[in-house]
């Protein structure tokens, strides 16, 4: 008997942590990964805002979770989650990602060369401010990291790859290191311009 | 009214107004404002942008050691080029030495951003200026065969190749969903290759999209993973061990074999995809000579790729270090990063105080004190502004000048000075290149120029990363497997006030950060970016930056079609990434672009 192969899922934050609520991507991430131990098939990826380069890693997923800063002009911290086609018709559509027009590209490039994503899902949360640069991830987005977190497991659990929640004081190897993991960066972090 | 600029061009912004204006950003944005004559010609010239203003803020009272990963954080391209920079910064201020395989490894890395970088940016963010996606449709794909064979011995070339690409790219367009395309003006008149070249390029633009994730496989090798690769005060953070027993994540032989086998390839798409299709597109723009701007009076190279560990000086850097003014080749000044006489940011007409604006201030000293505000003569409010006014303060980035000259950074500045320098390795290939395509010198000094002389430096690139690959595995073999020096690595053993400054020549130009470290701590972190120096606003002597000449002079087929002015800030490949809209002079969106 042939075992079937588990579809390979790539859970992918997009975001710079340097720029207050653009963070968002890369922190729902950074939380998740401490929340929930995923399964084998599960990778996790901080793709910063690599844009383009990031096609490779989309086109090696079977299905594909994207945590993003979107702008839909919802109260702030307000998470929005789009599923399948919607996504890149979402991001497509007006100034949705707040990445370049770029992430809908980066699936279009997917998808010219062949290997689109079976299953695409968005975790979205509406920024409030994107011009503090330097900046702390603002308190509605910061409030909105563990839900981000808690939908996403939900949503691995969906497609076959459930996630075990982390027991308290479990010790989790860093996702990002050299100061920049979200503890550290906000405890340096300057206050927003006024 | 008509203002001559103390660097040669003349301004004149009674004409009508375009603004290219931005939606979106990842590392800052830009927006262009130009006024045209009646004949559409370009008179005047404003570029203003947002770019990382507080990166003193971020990384002030943070340990020295940990500033790379911040600043690799800046820009979602150049990530590895501002770690190296930042671990040069800190190791000049502690004076510490790295092994000769950790200079060999950051070169390899260097050259791989390079390489990677350049074919990136022509085929994925320049090509689609020239190459028109819809007229590909209408190709012979027997006679795109045809021309292909001509052009290069490169395989994927035959009339059924072309043919299932023509395919897919037909279904893709008939669904409605451009993706990578859907941002171009295609049939305007400024295209002008013939469907079979269009159809070739658009080949090569999806190979160039399979292959650029091969190139960056060195990337997570030597740095451990990849986007943001590790990196390491005092060395590289892969350690070394031939053997291939032990040590998790060691750089072994087989590994080795693996980079070489990527470089032979980088090697091959180089020479036989990437040359030609620049020689051949640029054999049907050849009277394009526009968007030379400052190139052909003032650049500027800081140098880089060091052939032996440690020495930055000119004569041990591959890629050339100089100045030229007021266009004399026949003279390249010596560039001195310390010397708060030579490289200076003013900020007259950036949204900065400085006590004295008069004045610039060398990065060791820099200031970053925002104070935003329009000039008399803007229109629309801060938050929704219509038109700026250049005759005040109208841009977020500062204004860098070497010895008081607006400078015009990256390869086509790096390979103008090596032309000057009369280095055989620079100046072959230009001089080969302009006699193929039937063109003089003055030719280089174009925004052609500058997408040419991107596609030799990636061949030379390619070159030297063999050159570093051979050198690494040669000392290995030898036995010495050292990658790291941590000799300095605890703060008590630092000095309690230190500054220092490290330089690269990132795939866009010319970058240096500057540091100043007081008891284990940053104290001030300056970074000037090559599109600091490119696309800086005036002095306070009213000269224009790099990006505002290029545009200078350059007639339009359709000003509500900015493809020219899309075409030139391109060709800099601007570490902004723009999508824009164009908005007619009284406000109202007409068009929707990306400029990147």
């Amino acid at each position: 008997m042939v075992q079937e192969r588990k579809p390979g899922i790539l859970v992918l934050g997009i975001g710079n942590i340097l720029w207050a609520d653009e963070g968002f991507g890369v922190r729902a991430l950074e939380t998740f990964h401490g929340r929930y131990r995923a399964a084998a098939s599960v990778s996790l990826l901080d793709g910063g805002t690599q844009g383009l380069y990031l096609v490779q890693f989309v086109q090696e997923a079977d299905y594909l979770l994207v945590f993003d800063a979107i702008d839909y002009g919802l109260e702030p911290g307000t998470l929005k989650i789009v599923q399948g086609d919607e996504v890149p018709k979402f991001t497509g559509a007006k100034k949705m990602s707040l990445h370049q027009t770029g992430f809908q590209e980066v699936l279009s490039a997917a998808d010219l060369l062949g290997d689109y994503p079976e299953k695409l899902a968005l975790i979205g949360c509406q920024p409030l401010d994107l011009e503090d640069w330097g900046g702390p991830l603002t308190a509605p987005v910061r409030q909105q990291l563990e839900q981000a977190a808690d939908i996403a497991a939900t949503i691995l659990g969906q497609w076959g790859a459930p996630c075990l929640r982390r027991s308290p004081g479990e010790s989790v190897a860093p996702l990002l290191g050299n100061d920049i993991d979200f503890a550290s960066y906000e405890k340096f972090s300057a206050p927003p311009e006024a | 009214m008509t203002v001559q600029t103390p660097n040669g061009f003349t301004l004149d912004n009674s004409g009508k107004r375009i603004v290219v204006d931005p939606v979106t950003r990842i590392e800052g944005h830009m927006r262009v404002e130009v006024n045209v004559d009646e004949q559409n010609v370009i008179r005047n010239a404003v570029s203003t942008g947002t770019m990382w203003r507080g990166i003193e803020v971020i990384l002030r009272g943070r340990d020295p050691r940990d500033a790379w990963a911040f600043t690799e954080r800046i820009c979602g391209v150049c990530t590895g080029t501002h770690a190296l920079t930042s671990v040069r910064a800190v190791e000049d201020a502690l004076q510490i030495r790295i092994p000769e395989n950790a200079n060999s490894i950051r070169n390899i890395m260097q050259l791989t951003l390079q390489v990677h970088d350049h074919i990136v940016h022509f085929y994925h963010l320049h090509a689609l200026d020239w190459v028109d996606v819809v007229s590909a449709l209408s190709a012979d794909p027997k006679a795109t065969s045809a021309l292909a064979q001509s052009l290069s011995p490169w395989p994927l070339s035959s009339p059924g190749y072309f043919r299932d690409l023509q395919g897919r790219l037909k279904k893709f367009v008939e669904s409605g969903q451009l993706g990578p395309f859907k941002n171009g003006y295609w049939g305007s008149k400024a295209y002008r290759l013939p469907p079979e070249a269009n159809l070739m390029a658009v080949a090569h633009y999806l190979e160039a999209l399979d292959f650029q994730k091969e190139i960056v496989k060195i990337h997570t090798i030597f740095g451990g993973k990849n986007p943001h690769p590790n990196w390491l005060v005092g060395g590289v953070p892969c350690p070394i061990n031939v053997d291939g027993i032990g040590g998790v994540g060691a750089i072994n032989m087989e590994r080795l074999n693996y980079v070489t086998e990527i470089i032979d390839r980088s090697i091959e798409f180089t020479n036989q995809v990437y040359l030609p299709d620049v020689a051949a597109i640029g054999s049907f723009y050849k009277d394009w000579l526009y968007g030379g701007g400052l190139s052909s009076q003032s650049v500027l190279a800081y140098g880089d790729i060091p052939e032996h560990a440690n020495d930055y000086s000119a004569a041990n850097l591959a890629l050339p270090q100089g100045a030229i003014i007021n266009g004399n080749l026949a003279e390249v000044f010596p560039v001195n990063l310390r010397d708060p006489l030579e490289i200076q940011e003013f900020v007259a007409h950036s949204w900065y105080k400085y006590p004295d604006e008069t004045k610039g201030l060398h990065p060791w000293d820099g200031v970053t004190d925002p104070h935003y505000e329009l000039g008399p003569n803007a229109k629309g409010t801060k938050t929704n502004i219509e038109s700026l006014d250049e005759g005040a303060k109208y841009s977020w980035i500062k204004s860098p000048r070497w010895k008081g000259h607006a400078m015009e950074v990256g390869p086509l500045a790096r390979w103008i000075v090596g032309y000057a320098q009369n280095k055989p390795e620079f100046k072959e290939p230009v001089d080969k290149l302009l006699k193929d395509l039937g063109l003089p010198t003055s030719a280089l000094f174009s925004t052609l120029g500058r997408t040419a002389a991107r596609a030799l430096e990636c061949q030379w690139a390619a070159d030297k990363l063999k050159h570093f690959q051979d050198k690494l595995i040669a000392t290995i073999k030898a036995g010495d497997s050292s990658t790291a020096n941590v000799d300095k690595w605890e703060p008590k053993s630092w000095p309690s006030e230190v500054k220092g400054v490290g330089f690269t020549e990132a795939p866009r130009g010319a970058l240096a950060h500057w540091i100043k470290i007081k008891d284990g701590r940053i104290d001030n972190y300056q970074a000037v970016v090559p599109t600091t120096w490119n696309g800086s606003p005036r002095d306070p002597n009213g000269n224009i930056g790099a990006f505002e000449a290029s545009l200078m002079n350059t007639p339009m087929a359709d000003p509500t079609q900015p493809l020219e002015i899309l075409r030139t800030l391109h060709s800099f490949d601007p570490c902004l990434a723009c999508s824009t809209h164009v908005m007619s002079p009284d406000g109202q969106e007409m068009a929707k672009v990306t400029v990147r």
